[in-house]
């Protein structure tokens, strides 16, 4: 990050409010509120789907209705009021390219800081960009098309690629894993697809923003990112959502499949809205994120949640091939009301399988901030290794930062470690960089980015920088 | 008579919440081209002197004035002090791990330079600037882009806060008990390096309990500071006189 200086951070800071939180005036195609069999059929047949995802989205329906959600997090909310949401909420006009884009959308994309316009003329990211229910656009699709890569909306996939999307849909993270996976599959609306063919290093950053604009709505949206033999992908994802006082539902489904000898790089700036300082409104951020690893291959997932007002997410990596790595870094902020439960879970089925975690949280505010992971150990998996480092920073004497780690191990020849720290942000760290000439909020700023580095270094350049700001402003005024 | 950099008067202070007056009266006038030695026993509040002069928390002042070159201390708050060209060298210098000293003391420095309305240091001076400065104290170039003072032993770490000083270019230099934990030969560098700092426009307040400092650093004035008080003052030959008699002498002294 040296191209990024600490001059650079203050003048972002002068804008500390949450700046996502306008609304867009687009006309959009919303479907009345409420779930019923009858409402999981009216979005497969508006999205025109083939009868095998229509089966698909019953199967899971029924599944869900059987579920009930589950408690065991440590986070208090109310219960979303399932049958007040709207399942389906798409921007009216559909488009052939990026030209026909409605101008208000196109607005939209460049206050979220996404040009189209200037992605095409620097060789950078791919950005498929979901706003509400439906991908509006995906850039650079030629130029990786004759690369045999394909990256496109979900949508797309399922009328182009049927017989790849049925193949693999559903085979990391199956309908009846759990209540919002279950709900996911039964009303999901799009999401991005993309696949790398055998042998294959994807030459950019492909990414996908995602929006939630409508109010009353919630986001269901599902990626499927599967990895050949030998190739190589390094994905990025992004979430903002309007400031507005109610609570909206976001329950997405990721699924990652390393095949032999490939790796997958997915990376996630989350920033929904956390609500306002009281703790009104703001996104239930109900996420499954699952990888799965054949032989030699490698899945790494890096995350930083800064947003949302309540957070469910365990990215995690199911190492069924011998030799496979996972990987998991992650910062995770929560300032004012906002309740995280975060971590992973690392699944050694395979022989000589590897795994890191490393966790950083840090809490302010009246906020509740939880690490939870599993490490779990096949009695097949010799030679597995974990090595988990959980690290705590708590800023104010009225947050808690909560620690639960969970390790099942069935072969004797694993080797585990475990490290934790859990420490007050210090005040003679403070003291003494105020003496240098730093302000306070430079100070911590400086600090704080410091307690996260090691895992902004994992991240793509530009959405370092991006993660560095927002820490910054999520934590302004937070010492106390 | 050159011009009075600090100007400490009657100052007295407490540690905030248990009301416990540590300062008590302190009288303390620093000159241009000065450097002054503070010396006193265990608890007689040098250190407490150091801290209430750098603003930091959980001391309150509760009569009395500091004036650095015409400002009036007590009514900025810690960065502004640093800004107006105070620095602290502390005995206990702090690890901000993930940091880097070069970051750090960029970020410092142009912190710095903005509130006295000049422009950044660019990145090739600043540079330029590390490299001569962190041989003053000898420091390995590698200790200036590691994290700060992280993994540093000790002898580093005092090393560290002289080259942060020499980087700095503080008008007024406290340095809080930088010989201890010092052996005979970080302690020449140390010594050294401050020596080449000093010129007429800057000044130095060493805080130490041993003479042995003064040997390298020689002190234009020596004050015994004891309970809160500035008891004794006098020239370089005071502190061989301590180092001999210890401090009972000034205190039963005092009483009589």
């Amino acid at each position: 990050m040296a191209g990024y200086t600490e001059e650079e951070l203050a003048e972002e800071l002068k804008n500390q409010e949450y700046k996502f939180g306008f609304v867009s005036e687009i006309e959009s195609d919303k479907i009345p509120v409420g779930l019923s069999e009858e409402v999981v059929r009216i979005i497969s047949a508006k999205k025109n789907e083939p009868e095998w995802l229509l089966d698909y989205r019953l199967k899971a329906f029924k599944i869900w209705e059987e579920m009930t959600e589950p408690e065991w997090a440590h986070v208090h909310y109310e219960k979303p009021k399932f049958q007040d949401i709207s399942y389906f909420s798409a921007p009216k006009k559909q488009y052939e390219s990026w030209d026909d884009v409605d101008p208000e959308m196109k607005a939209t994309m460049d206050k979220l800081g996404i040009s189209m316009d200037e992605q095409k003329k620097l060789t950078g990211v791919a950005v498929d960009f979901v706003m509400d229910s439906v991908s509006v656009a995906t850039s650079f699709k030629e130029k990786l098309g004759e690369l045999g890569i394909i990256f496109c909306s979900f949508s797309e996939a399922v009328h182009d690629h049927p017989e790849l999307v049925q193949k693999y849909l559903g085979t990391v993270v199956p309908s009846s894993d759990n209540f919002y996976a279950a709900l996911n599959s039964a009303v999901f609306s799009d999401g991005s697809f993309c696949y790398i063919p055998k042998g294959v290093r994807c030459p950019m950053e492909l990414s996908t923003y995602f929006r939630i604009n409508e109010a009353g709505t919630g986001q269901f949206e599902r990626t499927l990112l599967v990895a050949d033999k030998g190739s190589y992908v390094s994905y990025l994802e992004g979430c903002t959502a309007p400031q507005r006082d109610e609570n909206q539902l976001h329950a997405a489904v990721v699924e990652l499949i390393a095949l032999d000898d490939a790796e997958i790089k997915y990376s996630t700036v989350q920033n929904w809205f956390p609500g306002d300082k009281d703790g009104k409104g703001g996104i239930y951020n109900f996420v499954t994120k699952r990888g799965i690893c054949q032989t030699n291959s490698k899945i790494s997932w890096t995350q930083v949640e800064t947003g949302s007002a309540v957070t469910w997410k365990y990215p995690s990596c199911i190492l069924k091939g011998d030799n496979s790595i996972g990987e998991f870094y992650s910062v995770a902020v929560t300032n004012n009301h906002q309740q995280a439960d975060t971590g992973t879970k690392m699944i050694h089925l395979g022989k000589n399988t590897k795994s890191t975690v490393i966790s950083k949280g840090i809490s302010a505010g009246v906020s509740q901030n939880s690490y939870r992971g599993l490490i779990h150990i096949g009695k097949n998996a010799t030679n597995a290794r974990n090595f988990t480092q959980c690290d705590s920073l708590l800023m104010s004497d009225r947050c808690g930062a909560h620690t639960f780690p969970y390790i099942e191990c069935n072969n004797n020849s694993a080797k585990l470690e475990h490290e934790a720290t859990t420490s007050k942000i210090g005040e003679d760290q403070i003291f003494y960089c105020q003496q240098r000439g730093l302000t306070e909020e430079k100070a911590i700023g400086l600090i704080v980015n410091g307690y996260v580095k090691e895992v902004l270094n994992k991240l793509p350049m530009e959405f370092a920088v991006e993660a560095q700001k927002l820490l910054a402003i999520s934590l302004e005024n937070s010492v106390g | 008579m050159s011009k009075v950099l600090l100007d400490i008067k009657n100052l007295h202070a407490e540690i905030e919440d248990e009301g416990k007056q540590i300062l008590k009266g302190l009288n303390l006038t620093v000159r241009a081209g000065e450097i002054h030695a503070i010396m006193g026993p265990n608890g007689a509040g040098k250190s407490t002197l150091a801290s209430v002069v750098a603003g930091k928390d959980g001391y309150e002042v509760t009569e009395g004035s500091i004036e650095m070159d015409g400002k009036d201390l007590l009514e900025l708050d810690p960065d502004e002090r640093a800004k107006e060209g105070l620095f602290l060298a502390f005995q206990y210098p702090v690890e901000i791990p993930g940091v880097s000293n070069i970051n750090f003391l960029r970020t410092a420095i142009n912190e710095i330079k903005e509130y006295r309305k000049e422009d950044p240091v660019s990145a090739k001076d600043f540079m330029s600037m590390v490299r001569e400065k962190s041989k003053l104290v000898e420091l390995d170039a590698k200790l200036a882009s590691r994290s700060v003072n992280e993994g540093f032993s000790g002898g580093e770490k005092k090393r560290n806060e002289i080259f942060q000083m020499a980087m700095l270019e503080p008008k007024v230099s406290f340095l809080d008990e930088t010989d201890s934990g010092l052996d005979i030969d970080a302690l020449r560098i140390v010594a050294a390096g401050v020596n080449k700092l000093k010129n007429e426009n800057n000044a130095v307040v060493l805080i130490t309990h041993y003479q042995r400092l003064l040997d390298y650093i020689i002190p234009d004035f020596v004050h015994v500071l004891a309970d809160g008080k500035i008891v004794k003052t006098g020239d370089k030959n005071l502190a061989l006189e301590l180092e001999e008699k210890g401090y009972d002498w000034l205190t039963e002294e005092k009483a009589l």
